[in-house]
């Protein structure tokens, strides 16, 4: 998708006709920030989790490097084969070649956006490989051919009849049933016996501890274990920012993560993972590879502001507190990171004469930047790229800097300027809009204002001129 | 091709070395409270249960029979465990006669067994210890007790000795010496799996066990 | 990014910086604000040179542009080291914040720093530095608040204002559902991304119709502007009323 054409506009047309699917967020996104609250309500204590949070993170990417050559050191004693990808191209190869040196052609696959940001499942089934998703929200929505539309619950904006439908059109002998207990239920049959019969599985890492060479793995269901402990092949794939340095990182940075991702206190497994079965051992995988991906992160370490991106723990939860995301959902963005993490993500990854568009679509109201883990200054960083779509200074660093410049917002902000830089230029606009304002063209962004809106009233004489009258005193 | 798109990465990551400086704040600012152990089972049983876990606090001496009841409670036709775990033979010899179990150890490398473990209704695993601030069970699958055991069969029953609840994951970290060897897989498991995928509404034993009991041994 | 700042004591003198949209829109607002910082004993100078904040350009990707006109703000308060206190909360962020992020690498950046840490917003100001007290003499009257997200999660504003409006005892403050929830205006967004805008202050109007208020107060007019905008097109009878106007009449009956 990345290099696919984004028509922004029309999908947030779509997006917001779209009654049921805006009621369908609005409802599990509120129901979300609740939980988080009711799981962290001391306030001094969760800004004490963030600053350990935030530390670990920053501590990580200041020794990047490092950290990473441990990680590749400790995992290979360990006996997990470690191997890098530039690009995603390139980590797509590499898993279809672990997954042709065994003959395999079935993938269980447990959550992992990096797999979502490589388009694997498609790539790997233009190749004859079956890959299937088995967390349950991302199982849905592969049955009906979507992307997911949220990082964490991705079939968020299916309500239960919709998902009943799908699991009575594309599974077969499955009657339509809209009770969540039993749609659960059949999800269970169906994906028990995938992992029972399943060559190779798939999993992402949510901290990869450099320390001891553990790649560990949050989540509730179980088939993250399933596709890490059932198959004979286990491969992990991770982007480069995932290494923390140690296991005392851990305890602030899960107990966040969980919070603020499903507002529970904790998931139900933490699976760390340090080498494959060893001699004597009856289960587990025989083999263990670990794909670390680069993908544009390395670049965005060479930036002070851009690397905070690479704090990034996937939480999700500056998605549930957007008021743009709650009301156009995930698809929207045409992107697999949606949301305030996809507005500057997704710009550095993909370009900016693509995705640019994305930072638009912010009100910069900082409601992500008050709720996310690890305090990345997600505001900043979309001003960031807005000024980077149009490089005036032309030291852009961004993909695609400068690729929003145009002579008429280049004259209409030289024309701002002048307008309030000049205090006598200043006074006699104002006094115009006082005396004309109200017979503008309705066209523009007068226009786009009026839409819904009546036009703004010009007062007849400025505050400059009222406190002058009164005599208040001025310099 | 890997090895060279290794070294471009790296070249990178040390480049951006010399463009940034990069500030990295205090951490070690939080702490969960430190608590005595009644505190901790207290806890650990609330937390748990909060999950729908079921826990039973029971003396050594009583555990065996606590078992009995929590399998005649749900008449499981199999039940597997590890041979030659701690209470192997506290098993063989109370699970028998009239509505009891099949008892079937996990003996053979998960090849062989895999199609019959499917199949079970009940694996009963030891645990390392556990954490009273999340309640949580630290289990690290051994040759002895393998990992499928606490994850495929539809119930885990988990037996946990009292004195090795910790108070935080933190505190266990330390304590157990993880940083010195992590073994194959180390997990921890605070409830049956659950999912809340469709309309956030919460649902148990999606793919793993359906039910999560353990019995805490005082 | 909410913060506690140091209130100045004693104080005598202030300069009150309008914003561009008061002054052209909104001077009322404007006065009022002036007036309530008086009637609490403190002299106000307002100097003539000042224009915008800035925020405008910041916010839409023209940062020298920006640059330049926060420029010729510090220079216009720079004769004296009074408090400056802002009738918005938007405004007030982005001088006491984002100031000294613009000139982050520049050698005025300590200079910069220096001002913003005067910068104050108003009703933040009166509860916090001035400890006004007011007695209403108006009629009773069922209104509603909302926070622009800057006063509320850059300046910390909302329980001050919350607080003056409680000074007043013929007023009675019904919440909005989704207080919390910014109301669509961010600038050049309500341009650049007009359907999302809509669909945003759609809510909010909705939201503060539920309440049954007479009037939506604010500490912001770019949400007032957009807020009332939309209220007024869609025929809902609610009031947008800047908090230091709404004031100002009550406690002068
Ligand atoms: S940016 Fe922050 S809030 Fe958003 S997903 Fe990442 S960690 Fe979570």
């Amino acid at each position: 998708m990345g290099s696919q054409h984004l028509d922004f506009t029309a999908n947030v047309t779509e997006a917001l006709a779209d009654r049921q699917l805006r009621a369908n967020f609005k409802s599990a996104l509120t129901g979300l920030m609740k939980k988080r609250v009711a799981v962290l309500p001391d306030e001094a204590e969760r800004e004490r989790m963030r600053d350990d949070a935030e530390a670990a993170k920053r501590n990580a990417l200041a020794k990047l490097p490092e950290l990473l050559e441990r990680l590749e050191r400790k995992c290979t004693e360990n006996g997990i084969i470690v191997h890098w990808a530039e690009t995603t191209a390139e980590a797509n190869e590499i898993i279809l070649g672990i997954m042709r040196s065994h003959d395999a052609t079935k993938l269980v696959k447990g959550k992992s956006m990096v797999s979502e940001e490589m388009h694997l499942n498609h790539f790997l089934e233009t190749h004859g490989i079956e890959a299937l998703e088995t967390d349950l929200g991302e199982f849905i929505i592969q049955l009906n051919h979507e992307p997911p539309s949220h990082i964490i619950v991705p079939a968020v904006h299916k309500n239960r009849q919709q998902v009943g439908r799908i699991f009575a059109d594309n599974l077969e002998g499955i009657p339509y049933t809209d009770v969540v207990e039993e749609l659960n239920a059949i999800a269970r049959r169906t994906l028990r016996e995938k992992f029972r019969t399943g060559h190779v599985g798939l999993s992402g890492v949510n901290f990869a501890v450099a320390e001891t060479g553990t790649l560990v793995l949050v989540e509730n269901e179980g088939n993250g274990r399933m596709c890490t402990t059932v198959p004979p092949v286990h491969v992990a794939v991770m982007g480069l920012e995932k290494v923390v340095e140690s296991l005392s990182d851990l305890p602030p940075l899960l107990r966040l993560l969980t919070a603020s991702a499903t507002g529970q206190l904790v998931t139900t497994y933490v699976n760390c993972i340090t080498s494959p079965r060893k001699e004597g051992e009856r289960d587990g995988p025989k083999e263990i590879h670990l794909v670390i991906l680069d993908n544009g992160r390395s670049k965005m370490l060479a930036d002070a502001q851009l690397r905070r991106t690479l704090q990034c723990i996937r939480c999700g939860t500056c998605l549930n507190h957007c008021p743009v995301y709650i009301r156009i959902g995930g698809h929207a963005y045409g992107s697999v990171y949606p949301g305030p993490i996809g507005k500057i993500l997704t710009p550095q990854i993909d370009g900016l004469a693509d995705k640019g568009v994305l930072a638009t679509a912010s009100s910069l109201c900082n409601a992500c930047e008050e709720v996310c883990p690890v305090r990345i200054p997600i505001p900043g960083i979309i001003r960031r790229m807005r000024t980077e779509a149009y490089d005036e200074k032309g030291d852009g660093v961004v993909k695609g800097h400068g690729a929003k410049k145009n002579l008429l917002e280049t004259l209409v902000w030289k024309g701002w300027e002048l307008t309030y830089r000049i205090p006598a230029l200043n006074r006699f606009v104002v006094s115009m809009l006082g005396k004309f304002g109200d017979r503008l063209p309705n066209v523009g962004p007068l226009k786009a204002w009026t839409s819904v809106r009546t036009a703004p009233r010009f007062a007849p004489k400025s505050l400059h001129q009222l406190v002058k009258e009164e005599g208040i005193r001025h310099e | 091709m890997s090895s060279t798109a290794r070294d471009r990465i790296f070249a990178r990551l040390h480049a951006a070395r010399t463009t940034v400086s990069p500030h990295v704040p205090q951490g070690g600012n939080w702490q969960a409270p430190m608590l005595d152990k009644a505190q901790r089972i207290e806890l650990l049983k609330t937390r748990m249960e909060t999950v729908r876990s079921e826990v039973h606090v029971v003396s050594e001496a009583e555990w065996p029979a606590k078992l009995l009841e929590v399998l005649k409670a749900r008449e499981p036709k199999t039940l597997t465990y590890g041979h030659d775990a701690w209470f192997g033979g506290t098993l063989r010899s109370k699970v028998k006669g009239k509505g009891m179990p099949k008892l079937v150890p996990y003996g053979e490398n998960v090849e062989a067994f895999r199609d019959e473990l499917f199949g079970i209704d009940v694996g009963i695993t030891s645990t390392l210890g556990g954490i009273a601030e999340n309640g949580t069970l630290i289990v690290w699958p051994t040759p002895q007790e393998p990992r499928l055991l606490s994850l495929v069969p539809t119930v885990h029953v988990a037996l946990l000795k009292a004195d090795a609840i910790y108070s935080t994951l933190a505190e266990a970290m330390r304590e157990m010496r993880w940083a010195e060897g992590m073994p194959t897989n180390a997990l921890l498991i605070s409830g049956p799996s659950k999912t809340a995928d469709i309309e956030m509404t919460l649902a148990f034993g999606v793919h793993g066990p359906k039910e999560l009991i353990v019995l805490v041994l005082e | 990014m909410a913060h506690t700042f140091t209130y100045p004591r004693d104080v005598k003198t202030v300069y009150y910086f309008g914003t561009c949209l008061v002054d052209m829109s909104f001077p009322q607002a404007g006065m009022a604000g002036i007036h309530l910082l008086r009637r609490a004993g403190v002299e106000v100078v307002f100097p003539q040179e000042q224009s915008c904040c800035g925020q405008p350009a910041y916010n839409s990707g023209f940062l020298e542009e920006a640059r330049a006109v926060a420029r010729a703000q510090i220079k216009a308060f720079s004769k004296a080291d009074w408090p400056i206190v802002v009738p918005s909360g938007s405004c007030a962020g982005m001088m006491r914040h984002h100031y000294p992020e613009m000139f982050a690498n520049d050698p005025e950046y300590f200079d910069v720093r220096k001002f913003s840490e005067r910068i104050f917003e108003l009703g933040d100001f009166l509860h916090n530095a001035l400890h006004v007290q007011y007695k209403d003499k108006g009629k009773p009257v069922k209104v509603t608040w909302h926070s622009s997200c800057h006063a509320m999660r850059e300046m910390g504003a909302t329980a001050a204002a919350k607080a003056l409006i409680g000074q007043l005892s013929n007023v009675e403050l019904v919440e909005i559902e989704r207080e919390y929830e910014c109301c669509g205006f961010g600038g050049t967004f309500s341009i650049k991304q007009p359907e999302i805008s809509a669909a945003m202050v759609a809510d909010k109007v909705e939201d503060i119709r539920s309440t049954g208020a007479s009037a939506i107060l604010s500490g912001d007019c770019g949400c007032l502007m957009n807020i009332g905008g939309a209220m007024e097109r869609a025929g809902v009878p609610v009031a947008p009323r800047h908090l230091a106007e709404f004031i100002w009449e009550r406690i002068n009956g």
